[in-house]
């Protein structure tokens, strides 16, 4: 299985091949955004739309808060056995003005992260299932530095 | 000053707090039995029955104001049954109020119990890809506790709060919880126990989060012209001055359970008043008065930082000074204005359907000065306020 094949642990949320993005959806009457991308009514109440189009957001953003999880969280969690710490994050996305959580890159923990700081969406497995399949899921990374070559 | 509107609260019961495991309609009898007995009223006599469903003993229809009519016995009285989440009870108490409010009613029962699994709270199961509750805890793990600690997190980098300030709010209401029989967890703990205390979610351990937990309470409520010819005097009864469920106003900006993203504020501008804020701001414009107003306040404190959230969203200090005021003794029993003189969930637990009720109780006991050992002075005015999942803002004012 090549790349570009990643099973995504859930439909339409995010692209599986580079670059990384999640996926919202915009109004086209007035074009605030929404996520989770969903179809259906604007969530703007003074809005009558009822046409939300999906749409790239921003690859980057800013930590808005976070957290590290240092239990198992329960089904319908696939929790790794043994189950090892992991950091979410609430990140800030300035053009969208909307806040997304996520996984952290795996091995990025609380220690190593502060509000405001700059992450972008990667992605990484969120579980195997019984067939061996890996399933995908959008993380926060901190962002590579800026190209120096 | 409480005008004919203002309901009055009859009688209060609930059965303890504690883990069991016990079905959950053996604890709504013992709460129901009670605030019956403390009514003086017989069963036969309450024309309505607002229950408030749980989810986790089967499904919403089974777990409702039926279930408790039925228990107790069929007596043709009219119904509802209201699940929203840990504002389920005070959804009860609005549909109770507005059917009395309407005319169809002259007294009310609101009744709500609860039996929880331990641990962590989980999504019912099925895979349910469209439902946001699902899909927090699949996608990210993101537990109720993570939700928590994200808030935790806001109030130490920006605020500048520390963990000790959290652990305060612990000390308090466990020093309150002692001396209250409903309580679970009737142990006061110390700065010193936090050290111990197993992180969850950083920055949150063990002791900043409320457990889950079985109990069960129920609430009668009439018309003051009902209570006057029960007790030949409305003279020191307990009145409902505000009963606000709110929902947020577009766009809410503010991450909050169970949702993985805040709404957007690129077109539409965030509203003046936050959620939670105006959660309370409702009630006290439906009551005529304001958090100087306080005598004393139950707060949902699902953690101990988001207590400190509540004394900024109910207006008793500026945003960013919750620690100031724990630290300084003024939401303490025998401060100014005593935050969860019941012990707050912290020494409840939560047991969803029932907590804004058992809010109710106590401060009707408060109100009554019956709250021996975590009695408040001269409690005048209590608030209630707490929040359901997708949105249920709630908040409940009583007065004396």
């Amino acid at each position: 299985m090549t790349a570009t094949e990643r099973v995504p642990a859930i439909d339409g949320w995010f692209t599986t091949s580079e670059p990384y993005t999640l996926i919202g959806a915009r109004c086209t009457a007035c074009g605030t955004y929404v996520f989770p991308p969903r179809s259906g009514a604007c969530p703007n109440p003074d809005c009558d739309s009822m046409e939300l189009e999906p749409t790239p957001l921003s690859r980057r953003g800013t930590v808005w808060s976070y957290t590290e999880n240092h239990y198992a969280p329960p089904a319908p969690y696939v929790a790794a056995e043994p189950f090892e710490p992991y950091a979410l994050a609430a990140v800030q996305l300035e053009a969208e003005g909307i806040v997304i959580l996520g996984q952290v890159a795996k091995g990025v923990m609380a220690a190593d992260l502060e509000i405001g700081m700059e992450v972008e969406v990667d992605l990484q497995v969120l579980y195997r299932d019984t067939d061996g399949v890996d399933h995908w899921i959008w993380t926060w990374a901190p962002s590579a530095p800026e190209a120096s070559a | 000053m409480a005008t004919e509107r203002d309901l009055v609260v009859l009688g209060v019961g609930m059965h303890p707090w504690g883990k069991w495991g016990r079905n959950f309609v053996e604890y709504g009898l013992v709460a129901a039995k009670a605030a019956l007995a403390d009514a003086g009223m017989a069963w036969r006599d309450i024309q309505f029955v607002a229950g408030a469903d749980t989810i986790r003993n089967g499904y919403p229809g089974f777990v409702a104001g039926s279930t408790f009519s039925q228990a107790m016995g069929w007596t043709g009285a009219q119904i509802s049954s209201s699940y929203a989440a840990c504002a389920s009870g005070a959804q009860g108490m609005q549909s109770a109020r507005a059917q009395i409010l309407a005319g169809f009613a002259d007294v009310a029962m609101v009744i709500g119990a609860d039996t929880t699994p331990k641990g962590f709270f989980a999504p019912v199961g099925g895979e349910r890809k469209e439902d946001p509750d699902w899909q927090r805890f699949h996608l990210l793990g993101a537990t109720n506790p993570a939700f928590f600690a994200l808030n935790a997190r806001r109030r130490i980098d920006v605020f500048g709060d520390t963990p000790d300030d959290f652990a305060m709010v612990k000390v308090k209401n466990s020093k309150a919880g002692v001396a209250n029989p409903y309580a679970r967890f009737r142990k006061e703990f110390t700065l010193e126990d936090f050290a111990g205390s197993p992180i969850v979610s950083d920055p949150l351990r063990l002791l900043d989060i409320c457990a889950t937990s079985d109990g069960a309470a129920a609430v009668i409520i009439c018309t003051p012209e009902y209570a006057k010819a029960k007790l030949g005097t409305l003279e020191g009864t307990v009145r409902i001055r505000a009963v606000a469920n709110t929902t947020p106003t577009y766009p809410q900006i503010r991450l909050e359970l169970p949702d993985i993203a805040t709404d957007s504020n690129a077109v539409v501008a965030a509203p003046a008043l936050g959620f939670k804020d105006s959660v309370a701001h409702n009630a006290y414009e439906q009551a005529g008065l304001g958090p100087e107003d306080l005598s004393c306040a139950e707060v949902y404190d699902l953690s101990t930082a988001l207590e400190l959230d509540w004394y900024e969203n109910l207006g008793l200090c500026a945003e960013g000074e919750g620690a100031s005021l724990v630290r300084s003794g003024a939401t303490a029993l025998g401060g100014r204005v005593p935050v969860n003189p019941s012990g707050g969930l912290s020494s409840f637990g939560e047991a969803i359907p029932a907590q804004a009720i058992a809010q109710v109780c106590e401060l009707t006991w408060q109100l009554r000065g019956q709250a021996e050992g975590h009695q408040v002075e001269g409690a005048k005015v209590g608030l209630a306020i707490n929040q359901g999942l997708f949105g249920h803002g709630s908040c409940t004012i009583l007065s004396k």
